[in-house]
């Protein structure tokens, strides 16, 4: 581990003048990510910058209904927010279903967002990795292949974003309000995060300086149910070998409207808008569900040791629609 | 032999005696024992998988501020004997595996020491690696025995003609992975080297006596000049059963920093490659029957891996050797020698692993001959051991089997598949454990008067979390006819008498009758009114060849529900009956069979090292990649025994608890998801693509 120095700023426009134009300085917040890699090498910084104690740490109500939640909210308290439980199940169902109760009482709703991929090649600075060090090639593709991406991989990378929390934000059409020298800026979540192309090692599309101050949710229609589904290898404390968010607007048996997003088989949460374009207006049936799922899933590049993540994302989308559309088979 | 009577508190549930200091952080272990002015240690490691290094650069880790030494083969001091691989730390530029320790930075701190280790460039010169175990690979051997000594190969003979003549007959192939131990204590050890030449060890390991026996051959010293001390070991389950390379290195280290105390924690990375694993097993199984299920021949064949610089011979099949009935029999063993870590032991080895081929294959045959499996493992039960034709020191193994079918509702098991609650498939399944009752010889445990009616009993055994401090107590405590607090225990040290390892399941039977034997002399030649200072030494005496087969036995019950949609498996419930002989502390017991039952859960749906055969190294070396059971993975567990005690196993009438509560248990679950699915996993783990519907 490389020794570096830790400052506390107070003022969120004092950390972005900080970092912004000094690479060797980075932000931390819970430093549940970031403390890994710091210990394992994979990253260096000279500098932190403690942005964990900035007056970002609330959860505000907007004035269309909508939810602004502030960067520096735990996601412990975020999960247990009444606003988020009553009104956005999916995102606290997803915020509960990822990591542990002591890593979600540190971590921080910006961090979450930032989380870098589990790939363990990329986190072994002992082996190649494309994403750690560009250029240096990617063993995943020929070695341990289990968390690997189906959609969206490239030669370069074929890692997959860990986070639970965005793939709810993802399908929430959810908005990161980013602060930079320049000012404030908002970002959509589907343009929020990258995929890989042959520049894998930038995971999100902020400007080196740039700091996320909140994340902003969009009212939902008030007959609109939402659930999130995450399939892992065990009941508690691993990633995703699947997940699907979902928010389902039905009723006599049609699909008004629906947002569906996936994780665990993309470098960013996926965002499954050719399945939502087939259901929308169509019948909330389960032989719909599945068309529209296998119809995501036909863009799919499966390695040998992820194949199971395309069958599994078409079953897991189809359940997490049929539960909520409150049939059973 | 007689089993000795007792007793006030053989067989209680005292409470841990170290209890309470483990709950306030006041045990100390291995890396947390104060030392004066220690040094810190980071071990550096190969990089690649087979090789010799060519340069070993270390210009920028020594100019670090606070680096006291940074060792390679090029500076390390010369050890004695170089016999043993695993053990030749530094002792000369090659490379056998990748992570093999190629050098160590000594610093300040351990961060420092740590980020001097990163700052080392080291060239190779490369050569072609072979890590992967394959059943026709060309170098497959028999070794000459498997571990501990037993005969690699078996065979009655009649094998392939009673197969043919079988009117039923199961052949399959069953697989289990790489598993790596992963106490939660990572292995520690700090060295302090000084005139004379006199060496203090404070380590993390289940056997002191063995630890500093090992290291005096190494080293050239003599024994009573290393002093090994450890109080306290947060689990070992097999890889602190030895000391390990990593011990050699921090030895060296302080050899060449006398009068400094060096200290060495392993990373959890580290421990994927340094102390040892579990290893793969690729096993064929198979059984003929004849029209009433009775077994009339068993031929259970096991390949697996060793590395090239030290061979460990898992014994994975032995467990077949004596468990059911059948007049022609046949195991082997054959071994690679791959360019891979040293495997070693690991909770159970031979059994653990074996336990899932043999009890799968089992379940196979019952469903083949149309016999519900409970009934198949009576009808087999043998009279005698099939191996040695002893009779059974005890076998109770259907007792078990009908005790745990009714506590655990065996009677609503279903035709597979067609039990189904909302979205899950609901299975049931059972199957047997086994595992030998060792009894080490060569104990020795002391017992001395300290007045005001209080004893000292004194023996170099370990406690790795099992409960051994309490429980030996209780056996001196009866032996000297004294209550529990009377008595004032001392273990872990190489200064208090010879004690073996705590491991094979043997430390409480072969500890214990040496402090029994102890505390009974000690009454004999002291009488009931000792003065203080009375002191009696007691060593236990090899046994002589065996009159009676000695093992322990069990049944497990397992349900298992498996999601339609997505593969997943839950197990809400387990029960456990076994026959151990005399159980000790019923508490410690209890837990001690827990914890082996929520391992062979951990076995059956999770664990697996993964090797990157291109670059050399198992890369899951996390416990996020890594799995092991979650809490929230683990549902019912009901553990019960049978009362008994076995009068030939030992003078305690116990045969140890520690292992078999991890065999058979991967079975019962694969039984359970069979029942729940009709599909047969025959590979461990049993994860959810194995299982996803087409």
């Amino acid at each position: 581990m490389k020794p570096f120095t830790y400052e506390q700023v107070l003022d969120p426009a004092e950390a972005v003048a900080r970092v912004t134009g000094s690479p060797e300085a980075v932000y931390v917040a819970g430093g549940t990510n970031l403390v890994d890699h710091l210990k394992l090498g994979v990253a260096t910084p000279d500098v932190l910058v403690d942005v964990s104690r900035l007056p970002l740490d609330e959860v505000e109500g907007l004035e269309d209904g909508g939810l602004r939640i502030g960067a520096a909210v735990r996601n412990a308290d975020l999960a247990a927010h009444a606003a988020v439980r009553r009104g956005y199940p999916v995102l606290a169902q997803a915020l509960l279903a990822g990591a542990s109760g002591q890593i979600r009482n540190v971590a921080t709703t910006g961090g979450n967002l930032l989380q870098r991929t589990r790939c363990v090649y990329f986190q072994d600075v002992t082996t190649p990795c494309n994403k750690r060090e560009p250029g240096s090639g990617c063993p995943a593709r020929e070695g341990f292949q289990r968390s690997a991406a189906v959609l969206g991989a490239s030669e370069h990378c074929v890692a997959t974003h860990p986070s639970d929390m965005a793939v709810a934000l993802a399908a929430l059409d959810a908005v990161v309000v980013v602060l930079g020298t320049d000012g404030e800026r908002r970002v959509p979540m589907s343009d929020f995060h990258r995929l890989p192309g042959d520049r894998p090692e930038l995971d999100t599309t902020l400007a080196q300086g740039e700091l996320v101050t909140a994340v902003e949710l969009p009212a939902l229609p008030d007959a609109s149910r939402s659930a999130y589904r995450k399939v892992r290898d065990r009941a508690s404390y691993a990633f995703a070998l699947v997940s699907v968010a979902a928010v389902l607007d039905a009723s006599g048996g049609t699909v008004h409207d629906v947002r569906i997003a996936l994780g665990g088989v993309a470098h960013k949460p996926w965002r499954a808008s050719v399945a939502e374009e087939r259901l929308r207006g169509g019948p909330a049936t389960e032989e719909a569900f599945r068309a529209a799922a296998e119809a995501e899933l036909a863009a799919a590049v499966p390695l040998d040791g992820n194949a199971f993540k395309v069958p599994m994302a078409v079953n897991t989308i189809t359940a997490t629609l049929r539960n909520l559309a409150g049939g059973s088979r | 032999m007689t089993v000795t009577e007792p007793r006030a508190s053989v067989g209680t549930p005292v409470a841990r005696i170290d209890g309470e200091a483990k709950v306030l952080g006041l045990a100390k272990y291995a890396y947390e024992q104060v030392v004066d002015n220690p040094a810190f240690l980071h071990p550096v490691q190969a990089t690649v998988a087979r090789g010799r290094v060519t340069g070993f650069d270390s210009s920028a880790a020594e100019a670090l501020e606070g680096v006291l030494l940074v060792l390679s083969h090029l500076n390390a001091p010369a050890l004695a004997d170089t016999s043993d691989q695993e053990y030749a730390v530094l002792q000369s530029p090659g490379v056998a595996f990748r992570g093999q320790i190629i050098g160590a930075v000594v610093a300040e701190s351990p961060e420092t020491a740590r980020h001097a280790a990163e700052l080392v460039r080291v060239t190779y010169d490369q050569h072609p690696h072979d890590t992967e175990l394959r059943e026709d690979h060309p170098d497959l051997y028999e070794p000459g025995q498997v571990n501990p000594s037993y005969p690699a190969d078996t065979d009655d003979g009649g094998v392939d003609q009673a197969l043919a003549a079988a009117e039923f007959v199961v052949d399959h192939r069953y697989t289990t992975p790489m598993e790596h131990n992963n106490p939660m204590e990572p292995h520690a050890c700090t060295a302090l080297w000084q005139d004379g030449p006199r060496l203090t060890l404070h380590d993390s390991t289940q056997s002191v006596h063995g630890v500093r026996t090992r290291l005096s051959g190494i080293l050239g010293l003599d024994p009573e000049a290393i002093r090994v001390v450890s109080p306290y070991v947060g689990g070992g389950f097999g890889s602190k059963g030895m000391p390990h390379a990593h011990n050699v290195l921090v030895v060296l280290a302080a050899q060449l920093l006398p009068g400094r105390p060096v200290k060495l924690v392993l990373t959890r990375q580290q421990m994927f490659t340094l102390v040892g694993y579990r290893t793969p097993t690729l096993q064929r199984v198979r059984l003929g029957a004849d029209a009433q299920g009775r077994i009339t021949a068993v031929s259970h064949e096991a390949v697996e891996q060793t590395s090239r610089i030290k061979e460990f011979a898992e014994q994975t099949t032995v467990g077949t050797r004596s468990m059911y009935a059948g007049d022609a029999r046949r195991t082997t063993h054959r071994l690679v020698a791959l360019d891979v870590a040293v495997p070693s032991w690991m909770r159970a080895p031979g059994e653990a692993p074996g336990m899932f081929g043999l009890e799968s294959a089992m379940d196979e045959l019952a469903e083949t001959v149309g016999l519900d499996p409970v009934e198949l493992r009576v009808r087999n039960d043998p009279a005698t051991d099939p191996e040695t034709g002893l009779p059974w020191s005890s076998r109770h193994l259907v007792e078990c089997l009908h005790e745990g079918a009714a506590r655990f509702g065996w009677d609503l098991r279903r035709a597979p598949g067609s039990r189904r609650e909302g979205d899950w498939l609901v299975g049931l399944g059972m199957a047997s454990s086994t595992y030998p009752a060792y009894l080490m010889p060569g104990n020795t445990a002391s017992v001395s008067y300290g007045g005001h009616g209080h004893y000292s009993v004194r023996i170099g055994a370990a406690d790795i979390g099992t409960g051994s401090w309490t429980a030996l107590t209780q056996i001196a405590a009866d032996a000297l006819g004294m209550p529990f607090d009377h008595v004032h225990l001392e273990i872990g040290d190489t200064q208090l008498p010879r004690a073996t390892v705590e491991g094979g399941s043997a430390g409480l039977a072969s500890h214990g009758s040496a402090i029994l034997l102890a505390g009974q002399r000690f009454r004999v030649e002291h009488g009931d009114a000792p003065e203080a200072g009375a002191t009696t030494e007691a060593t236990t005496e090899p046994p002589g060849e065996p009159a009676y087969a000695t093992h322990s036995y069990g049944a497990q019950f397992v349900e298992a529900r498996v999601n339609v949609d997505t593969g997943e498996v839950r197990v809400p419930r387990m029960v456990g009956v076994f026959s151990c002989g005399r159980i000790v502390n019923p508490r410690t017991a209890r837990s001690q069979l827990i914890g082996g039952m929520v391992w062979g859960l951990s076995m059956a749906l999770h664990e697996k090292s993964v090797v990157d055969h291109a670059l050399g190294h198992v890369v899951t070396h996390d416990l996020a990649d890594y799995h092991v059971l979650s809490h929230a993975d683990i549902g019912d567990i009901d553990v019960t025994w049978l009362d008994e005690e076995d009068p030939h196993a030992n003078p305690l009438g116990a045969k140890g608890i520690g292992e078999i509560g991890i065999t058979g248990t991967a079975a019962a679950v694969a039984s359970a998801v069979h029942n729940a699915t009709g599909r047969r996993i025959r590979d461990l783990p049993i994860t959810p693509d194995k299982l996803l519907l087409p």
